[in-house]
């Protein structure tokens, strides 16, 4: 935290304006990443694991749950993630492709039912 | 997450997201916590703000002396449910339904009558905990839904804020038996970490359990593709019922139900309420529910007061035929899976709606803890920040904003509350829309807590302000005997421990900010002399020499 305490305030220091502001864009992105793309994920999860569930044989009901359950946490830990990382990129990368996945799993036992 | 790059452990970024993520909505949650907590006693305070009730005490003749006025008020009414007064209820709440009413509360009327005698009693208008109760997840003056996501987003930042914050604290345990008083910032971490630690578990569950409740807002998609949208057969099937049978009610007619049958006389209370409290010797009946009164097809269902179980919900039910009072079998529990144990239980101590008294003084505690741990947090991350002002030698306009933001939300939110009470007593009864005026008030108090913030010195305000918060709650007891509410010894005396609880707890939040304030006048003597005036606050702490893990 006491990085924290050094962190440049606007105008704080005009010599290093450069680098403020590729750290500014930076916290921007992960905090999309976290915000949206761990949206995107946890949504992912209760619907691909909610489906996966049901269709594997326990009741529709405990599927819901758990698969809600397990979404809201998988959405703080892509928060954690999105900061916890070595880079924003990776930030994106490793929350969007298990969102892609799991999004695709549920569209095929969604399509696999209808 | 350093700003030049470099790279860095874990815990130092989890430390960034942990101050970012606690302090960005830190206001919100700081009054989430605090009225969430107060509603761990919505009905104590919804009594204690209806004095007209006070003298309501019960008797062994309650719930015979209902059922009469029952039947002058609401002969022909489909159902009638009586609420009987118990630890959290000084006063018979009693509701009916006529014949085609309309769906849900809204097709109910509703009377308070007093359990000593059996009259109606006129209370006065409030919305009572009610309203504390709805701002702690639906906030006010703005659509429903509106407040809903707004809480909800700030408890995932809550459950970010708690989860980063542990992986921060690497010696977790051994923090909560550190407490440095009297050492400026180290004394603000510790106090942080204690409060944090002491009630972790209430803290991740309830925060938790805070999104499940709104789970079918946030997060409707498991619903959505597992049931293809239809949200209606997951709520039937969850509560164990058919899905064919989504639209039937609870409690919907066993016999025959438009049948216009002769009247036919209802069977006495009396002996139903013995064979009840034999059978449930420790915590006796909650409610009375009477289908189709007055016809041959009446029951009556007993109701257990509370319930042992936290996972099931609702206590037993004793269902007898309303006319010869004699037992029928009542619908059986269903089996609760695993999942929904899981859920239920933690959504059950969200709302403590069953919890007997001492868990409910447990969640309360557990409540005050954590809304000193998001207090104690948010000043945390100004006294952080001093030795960096201090080089400086001015205050920036953001630690400003957030000293202000503190305040108003620490100490006005108190103010509000206490003048929330102090309304209901003080505006005239008989007024219009008096409900409307005592939330009016206590938004009036906040508002102005907002401004004296701005307006007076950082260290000033706070003290004025705890210490008239601390005079606030501390002669809320005396005002209540004042003006028509039954005394706090009375009430002790008489075993009504809901208003005497009130009386208790506003006097306790009463020292504790009379502490909170003296504490910080205390720090006065020894803090260093001061720049500025909105920088004269909290006490500057001396350079130490920190270990590594201190930074944290």
């Amino acid at each position: 935290m006491r990085d924290v305490a050094a962190l440049p305030a606007p105008g704080l220091r005009p010599k290093k304006a450069g680098v403020a502001m590729g750290y500014r864009w930076a916290v921007v992105s992960r905090a999309l990443a976290a915000t949206f793309g761990g949206y995107a994920l946890s949504s992912a999860i209760a619907a691909g694991v909610g489906l996966a569930l049901a269709r594997s044989g326990s009741s529709s009901v405990d599927a819901v749950l758990w698969a809600t359950m397990l979404a809201f946490i998988a959405h703080a830990a892509a928060a954690l993630w999105a900061f916890g990382c070595a880079n924003a990129w990776r930030a994106w990368l490793g929350i969007g492709i298990p969102a892609a996945l799991l999004g695709a799993l549920a569209y095929a036992l969604q399509g696999a039912a209808a | 997450m350093r700003p030049d790059g470099k790279p860095e452990g874990l815990r130092q970024s989890m430390s960034w997201l942990h101050t970012w993520s606690g302090l960005l909505l830190g206001w919100l949650l700081y009054a989430v916590f605090f009225t969430g907590t107060l509603s761990y006693f919505l009905d104590e305070i919804t009594d204690w703000m209806r004095p007209e009730l006070h003298q309501s005490v019960p008797g062994p003749q309650t719930a015979a002396l209902a059922m009469a006025t029952m039947q002058k008020l609401a002969p022909d009414a489909t159902t009638w449910t009586i609420n009987l007064p118990g630890e959290r209820q000084t006063a018979v709440e009693a509701s009916w339904r006529k014949p085609g009413a309309g769906a849900g509360r809204a097709g109910n009327q509703r009377v308070q009558l007093d359990a000593g005698t059996g009259e109606v009693l006129q209370p006065r208008e409030t919305r009572g905990g009610s309203f504390l109760y709805r701002f702690h997840f639906e906030l006010y003056a703005m659509p429903r839904v509106w407040g809903r996501w707004i809480v909800g987003i700030a408890t995932m930042f809550m459950f970010v804020a708690i989860i980063s914050g542990v992986i921060t604290h690497k010696k977790i345990f051994a923090d909560f038996f550190t407490f440095r008083p009297r050492k400026g910032q180290r004394s603000w971490l510790d106090a942080h970490n204690a409060t944090a630690v002491l009630a972790l578990p209430f803290h991740i569950i309830i925060t938790f359990s805070g999104l499940l409740l709104l789970m079918f807002m946030l997060m409707p998609w498991g619903i959505d593709a597992v049931y293809n949208g239809d949200t209606q057969k997951y709520f039937a099937e969850s509560r164990g019922r058919p899905a064919a049978g989504a639209g039937e009610r609870e409690g919907a007619p066993r016999g025959g139900r438009a049948q216009p049958a002769e009247p036919a006389q209802l069977a006495a209370i009396a002996p139903l309420m013995a064979a009840a409290q034999a059978r449930w010797p420790e915590r006796g009946v909650g409610s009375i529910a009477v289908q189709r009164p007055g016809t041959p097809g009446a029951t009556i269902e007993l109701r257990e007061q509370g319930a042992r179980a936290l996972v099931r919900g609702g206590g037993e039910r004793l269902l007898f035929d309303g006319v010869t009072g004699a037992p029928l079998t009542p619908p059986q529990a269903r089996a609760t899976s695993a999942a929904q144990a899981v859920s239920g239980a933690v959504i059950g101590i969200h709302l403590g709606r069953f919890a007997d008294p001492a868990l409910r003084w447990l969640l309360f505690l557990s409540g005050l803890i954590g809304t000193v741990m998001a207090g104690s947090g948010m000043v945390l991350w100004v006294v952080k920040r001093l030795p960096e002002r201090r080089k400086l030698g001015r205050t920036p306009h953001g630690h400003r904003l957030v000293e202000v933001l503190n305040i108003a939300a620490i100490g006005g939110l108190s103010l509000a509350t206490a003048g929330y009470f102090w309304a209901n007593r003080l505006i005239p009864v008989e007024i219009a829309q008096r409900a409307d005026m005592e939330i009016r008030c206590f938004f009036a108090v906040w508002s102005v807590g907002l401004l004296h913030a701005m307006l007076r010195p950082h260290r000033r305000a706070w003290l004025e302000q705890l210490w008239l918060a601390a005079i606030a709650f501390g002669t809320l007891p005396l005002l209540n005997a004042a003006t028509g509410g039954v005394a706090l010894p009375a009430a002790m005396l008489r075993g009504q421990w809901g208003i005497a609880g009130f009386d208790l707890v506003v006097l306790a939040l009463a020292v504790l900010h009379g502490f909170a304030a003296w504490k910080l006048g205390a720090s006065a003597s020894l803090a260093a002399p001061q720049r500025n005036a909105s920088g004269a606050g909290m006490r500057i702490p001396r350079p130490v020499a920190q270990s590594p893990e201190k930074q944290a």
